[in-house]
């Protein structure tokens, strides 16, 4: 009986041991987890999830603190992507943080209007609007993320969003329409 | 000529459909009142206009200017700039691209800017001749629009061994390579010895269909003048898509280019034919790309011809030259009836990469009848000249999400539209492989936009913090500097400000001495 326990608490011993050290020693970098739901992620920047910017959500995600289903520019398919990642169930979009934007758009400062008072210099995430104090700004299309940043602090209402015209680029084929199994 | 050949998986038998064209000799179009330019005829950006409305040019005046890789733009006839905006092209979706609009005076002179003929190319270096191609507006003809120059440059790379002449024209109906070929034979085989000097390329070989004997002769007559290495012809089995890159490297050589390899990597460049003949103009004669044979055929028109129209000419001038719509036009189709697409206005110019223009009645093209369920019978595997399994392509392509269909190697579909003919189900396969593929591309385009603006957003984070560090530390030493005096500072501030007063004094005192000295006291 003593035999037995003494052998017991001993493996009990050893593989706490064991376990405590592999614990520390191959401990899963926080970061690489940050950093694959981050690749998932659209990177508008556009903070619809309530956080600020996108890899803020990828820590808050990994941290435990967030859902998955907060992210309206990713919508359904980021959604899966991070389910599959996480090994959790897809949940459907947060009705609370709006709906996916149907066709992709970017940020249009009416150069007429702009007074240049840097406001939406300040509130762009991906640093897309050239411009100085009292010159007029201009945004980059190629770098505009459409994440509407920029729309609120504007004083003068001169900046829209527009959605993104088709170019040879960036057009694609539509589904064809023919209808049986 | 080459009479070993091998072959390459798949493919098929299609009627011929060329007669009709091939009747009648090529001719000029005729040059029409008004063209459009568009500034996008190759893959890529949009050239810079070059020109304003108001402005006179003359044929191969600059209007597009050349950035990096992307090729110039000339003026297809001497006139009057009507306007530079955005026109509609030859686009499946009727797209709108910057365009220059030319009124014609009918003179049709040469600018007189244009760079120097070089009769004697054999001794101008591989560099300026592709410099050569770049700058005379030199894009694929067969209808990719690749930038040549571009093209040479990568097979300019060590390694480039054979470069191979594509005159295989395998689509039913397009006759505009063979008519080349037949009428300007020398002028093919000076370009295609040209680029295989501009590539440094050791075997050069012509390629063209079986069977096409009266085209074989010509160059076989004019093989043997001129300067220039050794060409070599081949005539492949008529089997369609024999005239696909991949595929004619695999009949002519038994080699496979591998799907994650191009042809360059495996020492192989291949061209169009009638790039081959642009080059030639551009070298020999300097002369930019301002026209090409377009073939006009189908059976809704009455006199199915080839015809060299100017580049911008409107689509309806050649088929009015080509003799007009007969019985009752259903379709107008750019290209082949298996690659092509259709348009929805024959008021559209013609660019560099307009090679046929298809019109058909209700025979030709009879309605689309609806797709009956797959019936898994393989037909489609059978002839995919790239080994793929439509079938299975098919499932993912016609679901929400076809992501997976991309680890069956869907972006290796080249579009020929063999596993479509052959479905006995009527299923348009390829429709659902353009339309996936274009969502994969889509998918890529987005994740590489995704990775910019996440390093422009990090780079963002890491000024911010910086800048906030630096206030921060503005802010510290402010309050230390006021702390410190604090300490020692003298009981009366009048006598601090006199005191200050004097070390300026004094400072200004020994940097005079100094720069009275030997000038070199630091102080």
């Amino acid at each position: 009986m003593l035999e037995a326990l003494i052998v017991m608490g001993l493996l009990a011993a050893a593989f706490g041991l064991l376990l405590g050290y592999a614990a520390t020693r191959f401990r899963a970098d926080d970061n690489a987890v940050v950093d694959r739901i981050d690749a998932l992620l659209p990177q508008s920047q556009c903070g619809q999830c309530n956080y600020p910017g996108c890899r803020p959500y990828a820590q808050a995600i990994a941290e435990g603190r967030a859902d998955i289903n907060l992210c309206p520019p990713g919508g359904e398919a980021t959604i899966h992507a991070l389910a599959r990642l996480l090994d959790r169930d897809p949940r459907p979009l947060d009705p609370d943080l709006g709906t996916q934007a149907g066709t992709p758009t970017v940020a249009w400062i009416d150069e007429a209007r702009c007074i240049g008072c840097t406001l939406c210099i300040q509130a762009c995430p991906v640093d897309a609007i050239i411009g100085a104090h009292r010159q007029m700004h201009t945004v980059i299309r190629d770098h505009c993320t459409g994440c509407e940043l920029c729309v609120a602090p504007c004083p003068v209402d001169c900046i829209e969003l527009l959605p993104l015209e088709p170019d040879p680029e960036n057009w694609r084929w539509p589904k064809p329409q023919s209808g049986a199994v | 000529m080459i009479t070993r050949l091998f072959s390459f998986p798949g493919g098929l038998r299609l009627p011929d459909h060329t007669a009709p064209s091939t009747g009648r000799v090529l001719v000029r179009a005729p040059l029409p009142e008004r063209l459009i330019v568009p500034l996008l005829q190759h893959r890529g950006d949009p050239c810079e206009p070059a020109v304003t409305a108001g402005e006179r040019v003359r044929r191969g005046s600059l209007v597009g200017r050349a950035t990096g890789e992307t090729p110039p733009v000339h003026a297809p006839t001497s006139g009057r700039v009507l306007s530079v905006e955005p026109c509609p092209v030859p686009h499946p979706a009727g797209l709108r691209v910057p365009a220059v609009i030319l009124e014609a005076d009918g003179e049709d002179v040469w600018s007189e800017d244009l760079p120097p003929p070089w009769q004697d190319w054999e001794t101008v270096s591989p560099e300026h001749l592709r410099q050569r191609v770049h700058e005379a507006g030199v894009v694929g003809l067969g209808g990719a629009g690749f930038p040549t120059a571009t093209k040479l440059r990568a097979g300019a790379k060590p390694g480039i061994h054979t470069l191979i002449i594509n005159g295989v024209e395998c689509e039913p109906w397009i006759s505009c390579d063979q008519m080349l070929m037949l009428s300007r034979p020398q002028d093919v085989i000076e370009g295609a010895r040209i680029l295989a000097r501009a590539t440094g390329a050791t075997r050069l070989i012509l390629a063209l269909e079986e069977g096409r004997t009266a085209c074989l002769d010509a160059l076989r007559r004019a093989m043997d003048q001129g300067p220039g290495i050794t060409l070599e012809l081949a005539a492949v089995p008529a089997r369609y898509p024999a005239g696909g890159e991949r595929q004619l490297i695999q009949t002519l050589t038994g080699r496979e280019v591998p799907s994650a390899n191009l042809p360059p990597d495996m020492g192989f460049l291949c061209q169009n034919v009638a790039t081959a003949a642009a080059a030639r103009d551009a070298v020999v004669l300097g002369r930019p790309l301002t026209s090409r044979v377009v073939t006009v055929t189908g059976n809704a028109v009455a006199a199915p011809q080839n015809l060299e129209a100017r580049i911008g000419t409107p689509m309806h001038t050649l088929i009015e030259a080509a003799g007009g719509y007969c019985g009752t036009p259903e379709r107008l189709v750019m290209g082949g009836p298996m690659m092509g697409f259709a348009l929805d206005s024959d008021r559209l110019p013609i660019t560099k990469t307009s090679n046929c223009l298809l019109v058909g009645d209700g025979a030709l093209f009879p309605a689309e009848a609806p797709a009956m369920p797959c019936i898994r019978c393989g037909a489609c595997a059978e002839v995919c000249p790239v080994r793929l399994l439509p079938q299975e392509l098919y499932w993912h392509a016609r679901s929400e999400r076809p992501e997976p269909a991309r680890d069956l190697g869907l972006l290796d579909c080249i579009d020929c539209g063999a596993c479509a003919v052959v479905c006995p189900s009527r299923i348009p396969l390829s429709q659902y492989f353009r339309y996936a593929k274009s969502e994969l591309q889509a998918t890529d385009r987005a994740h590489v936009q995704a990775e910019q603006a996440r390093r422009r957003y990090l780079l963002r984070q890491d000024r911010l913090t910086r800048e906030q560090q630096a206030q921060e530390e503005r802010r510290r030493r402010k309050k230390a500097a006021l702390r410190q005096p604090a300490t020692n500072r003298s009981p009366d501030p009048k006598a601090a400000r006199q005191a200050a007063i004097q070390a300026a004094v004094e400072r200004a005192k020994r940097k005079k001495a100094g720069a009275g000295g030997d000038g070199n006291d630091p102080a």
